[in-house]
């Protein structure tokens, strides 16, 4: 009933294959009591070598964040093509992911890892951890999406964090939206928008950057103070924002119009309506300066036990079929153009005018700064 | 030697699977270097902010376990004492809050108390208010509330259960002698029940001391415990030194308060003649029936409204009305994901690790409380501490610690049991371990006499007379590995997902559909709960009723 045990047969594997690994195994005191208590556990594979037919798929290991997925048939076909067993492992949210993997740098968890977004960049690519890669499809996929020369982490698809807005409430209460970040001070706007609090959360995260770039290292506190005044609410993380808090997320109980979360979290109410609705209930605003650019990475792992096959992946995750698979998979946009956006993306999923696109090395050097002053002021 | 044997099992178990992953994780943290990390802790200690922390979580669990054990002792009294219908499925649904994900509680208690909840529109109405006059969000006073919500169930389960095998003799004995209910209430019962209820307080602080979940999600950023603080380091800052110190700092609480409880707890235990069947009677005037009918209503206003809030939405979400269209989406896999399931297969899932944490935890509990029960024994010295001690110890932590430490065990299903037993283990021996305490040894000892062999007689004497407190701890056991405690601890296998898997999934993008789908399998979640637990306690040994 538990038997996956192509994931086992592929650590065996590398058990096998990498030097180091085994040596820091052996060196464990307790690596004996370990295989022990694995045998006690009823886990004969481990003693049993894999059988080593031509036509065992090749097992293929993928970690990422819980926000991963992909169509079943999608999936399948690259299964067939390669002769492969795809196994994903999800391993937590987008920074304790990373954080695993980093960790995990000696005896590697899986062969790729996808989820590294901007803000996780600089974290990433200092730890060392990704193989230089640098598939043929990148020549499809626009430049400026493309942010590790050395090609050790390529962009698989991006996103925007800014505000939605409850399109019947405002229309209902007859205030107009937001046209200005700086608006949200204005007691129109009083107790009516909720966040995340961006020590915990991503959305949170990238929309204090926002205000950082918008009002500079001087300023944002400031408007986060008239925020505060404002009767701003914070959440931890977005979930709790959206569906506890945020009107139209909650089915009418929350009372919160307006809320940090992404540009297309409104196709997003339309596939996942309930009462056949053609026009989402939710906006995009986008106030100038308001909306953050995310962009997510994804790299073959050192000492991967199918480094080959794991580039094969990366071809295959930015090759037309699984890009479009993408928007309503992850609700994000495909990094490549070539792919086909679902309709309700063209006319929902608005491209904010002038995102803001942070520099990775400033927020990896300034985070917990920032971040801390932040939650001074908001916890006074 | 056999025994040694025996009683080295739990210890052996700890150790490969909390110590060595746990001392891993601090050596990487720490690094090499010594004086770098005791740099990193005297600066922690400079930091105004480390000690506003430390205060916070510790009056918070204080408080919250002095709260639950008010609003606990008195239901564990009414479910000790007396039968009335329903009470089997009143205490299995007890313990549905027990494994129910904060993150969907949250709502339900905002849909009752929240400014614009049930409570607040009904008190505007009456009172003809213009503001709401329940303002708990974001306030102490709701993660208070919400702590007793979840732990309620500890008290009136662990100390219900002794409760009801306590011979009633004693004090049927100080009220011929004249004792009013009050002083005999003070006098026999409550010393009687010490032992029970200080297990049970310990429990429940612990779980409120290292609390993340409820904190973080009603408390919004002014409050923050340990565990939130060592979260942010471990995750968003990845400054492991600090987070292995705030760790550090935890642990060194949980064993502080767990040497005061083992000092307090053998000096309070006594032998008892306790009763093979529950000393519950039908209430017998209507005074007693207002007690019952008051206790069974404030249970069910204070721990399962919440509960039915959520259930009732899970089938009227939405401006529909009534509907079972959540229920019947989650059967079908709308966007085609590789990762669907039908919800029977998430049950069943789920099922398999409970069954095989109820495997792994509940035959080392016993043993463990064996070998702690004879406290000469030199094992008791260290298990002792070292059983709770998971209860103390930061998920994050921990969970990278696997990470370290585990090899090729990370990524294995088996890890799943392993680690809910980690949480189950102590519930199983704070719940067995006074019931064995209580055991008298003359009982045992005239089975001998009468020539049972050691395992006839622990089969005649223990087994049937330690059987409820066994029960007990089975459920909680159940319990805690249907809610996947310490998820955080994991890899999870997307492939292959449990009940609360599925939540956390529908939960991660925009839609009412999605909101449903989590509010639809949450409702499953309880009712396969409260339905499993009601068939644990169901289990009766074969050889009969009667003595």
């Amino acid at each position: 009933m538990f038997a996956q045990w192509h994931v086992w047969n592929s650590h065996l594997r590398r058990l096998h294959g990498a030097r180091t690994w085994f040596y820091r195994l052996c060196r464990g005191p307790l690596w004996g009591a370990l295989l022990v208590a694995a045998l006690l556990a009823g886990c004969q594979p481990l003693a049993a070598p894999p059988p080593s037919e031509t036509a065992t798929p090749t097992p293929l290991v993928l970690a990422s964040h819980d926000s991963f997925n992909i169509s079943e048939e999608v999936l399948a076909r690259f299964e067939r093509e390669h002769n492969a067993s795809v196994q994903v492992l999800t391993l937590g949210d987008t920074g304790t992911a990373l954080n695993k993997v980093i960790l995990s740098k000696d005896a590697p968890l899986a062969d790729l890892f996808f989820g590294v977004d901007n803000t996780f960049l600089s974290r990433a690519l200092a730890a060392d951890i990704f193989e230089p890669y640098e598939s043929p499809l990148l020549a499809q996929i626009p430049d400026d999406l493309e942010m590790d020369p050395q090609h050790r982490l390529s962009p698989v698809d991006y996103g925007f964090v800014n505000l939605n807005a409850d399109r019947e409430w405002f229309a209902a209460k007859g205030i107009p939206l937001p046209e200005r970040l700086e608006d949200l001070t204005d007691p129109t706007y009083r107790g009516l928008l909720v966040v995340q609090n961006p020590a915990t959360s991503s959305p949170g995260l990238a929309f204090l950057l926002t205000t950082i770039d918008y009002f500079g290292e001087d300023g944002y506190l400031d408007f986060w103070r008239g925020l505060k005044e404002n009767d701003v609410l914070v959440t931890d993380g977005w979930s709790e924002a959206y569906f506890s808090h945020f009107t139209v997320g909650s089915g009418g109980a929350g009372d919160r119009p307006l809320v940090v979360s992404y540009s297309t979290s409104p196709p997003a109410d339309v596939v996942y309506a309930t009462d056949g609705r053609t026009e989402p209930a939710t906006v995009n605003v986008f106030p100038p300066g308001s909306a953050f650019r995310q962009v997510e990475f994804v790299g073959v792992l050192k000492g991967a036990a199918q480094p080959e096959l794991a580039r094969k992946f990366i071809d295959f995750m930015l090759d037309v079929d699984f890009q479009s698979d993408i928007p309503l998979q992850m609700f994000v946009y495909p990094a490549n153009p070539n792919a086909t956006l679902p309709e309700l993306f063209v006319k929902f999923a608005q491209v904010p005018p002038d995102p803001v696109i942070f520099d990775p090395a400033a927020i990896e050097a300034n985070r917990e700064r920032w971040v801390q002053a932040w939650v001074e002021l908001m916890t006074q | 030697m056999m025994q040694a044997a025996l009683y080295a099992l739990p210890i052996l178990f700890l150790t490969i699977f909390y110590l060595y992953p746990l001392l891993a994780i601090l050596r990487v943290s720490f690094g090499a270097s010594l004086t770098e990390a005791m740099e990193q802790a005297s600066a922690a200690l400079r930091a105004p902010g480390f000690w506003r922390v430390l205060w916070f979580t510790t009056w918070q669990a204080t408080v919250s376990t002095l709260l639950t054990v008010l609003v606990g002792l008195p239901l564990a009294g009414v479910f000790a004492r007396f039968d009335f219908p329903g009470k089997g499925v009143m205490a299995a649904l007890l313990t549905v809050p027990f494994v129910m994900p904060t993150v969907v509680v949250a709502p339900a208690f905002l849909a009752l108390i929240g400014r614009n909840g049930l409570l607040n529109a009904w008190l505007q109405r009456l009172l003809h208010l213009d503001a709401p006059p329940i303002q708990l969000e974001q306030t102490i006073w709701l993660i208070l509330l919400v702590h007793v919500f979840y732990n309620v169930a500890i008290v009136i389960r662990t100390v219900g259960g002794f409760w009801s095998a306590l011979p009633p003799t004693l004090a049927e004995a100080a009220a011929a002698l004249g004792a009013s209910p009050q002083r005999r209430f003070w006098t026999v019962t409550v010393p009687l029940l010490a032992p029970s209820l200080i297990a049970a307080s310990l429990l429940v602080f612990l779980f409120c001391f290292t609390s993340f979940g409820v904190i973080l999600i009603l408390g919004g950023l002014r409050f923050a415990t340990l565990e939130v603080e060592i979260y942010r380091q471990a995750v968003s800052y990845f400054n492991l030194p600090m987070a292995a110190f705030l760790s550090i700092v935890q642990l060194f609480f949980t064993f502080t308060v767990m040497a005061l409880y083992t000092r307090v707890q053998a000096r309070l235990s006594r032998t008892l003649r306790l009763r093979r069947r529950a000393f519950a009677r039908r209430p017998a005037s209507w005074r007693q029936w207002a007690v019952v009918g008051l206790a069974l209503t404030a249970t069910f206003i204070g721990v399962l409204s919440p509960l039915v809030a959520l259930a009732v939405r899970s089938f009227t979400l939405g401006d529909g009305g009534p509907t079972l269209v959540y229920y019947q989406a989650l059967g079908e896999n709308l966007r085609q994901s590789a990762f669907f399931a039908p919800p029977i297969t998430a049950v069943r899932n789920s099922f398999v690790y409970a069954l095989a944490t109820l495997a792994i935890s509940l035959p080392l509990g016993v043993i463990a409380s064996y070998a702690l029960a004879q406290s000469r024994s030199r094992w008791a010295a260290i298990l002792d501490p070292l059983l709770l001690l998971p209860l103390g110890t930061s998920a994050v932590t921990l969970g990278f610690g696997y990470i370290v430490a585990m090899g090729p065990l990370r990524a294995s299903p088996w890890l799943a049991p392993v680690a809910h037993s980690l949480i189950a283990l102590p519930f199983v021996v704070r719940t067995f371990l006074p019931a064995l305490r209580a055991l008298d040894r003359r009982l045992r000892e005239a089975a001998s006499t009468l020539g049972a062999d050691p395992l006839q007689r622990w089969w005649t004497i223990d087994a049937p007379l330690l059987l409820r407190a066994l029960l007990i701890s089975a459920a909680f056991a159940f319990a805690i590995s249907l809610g996947e405690f310490g998820a955080t601890l994991l890899i999870a296998r997307p492939d292959r997902p449990t009940m609360p898997l599925v939540i956390y999934r529908a939960l991660s993008q925009p839609g009412l559909m999605n909101y449903g789908q989590a509010l639809a399998m949450s409702t499953i979640l309880m009712a396969s709960t409260a339905l499993s637990i009601l068939l644990i306690e169901r289990f009766r040994l074969p050889q009969g009723e009667e003595f």
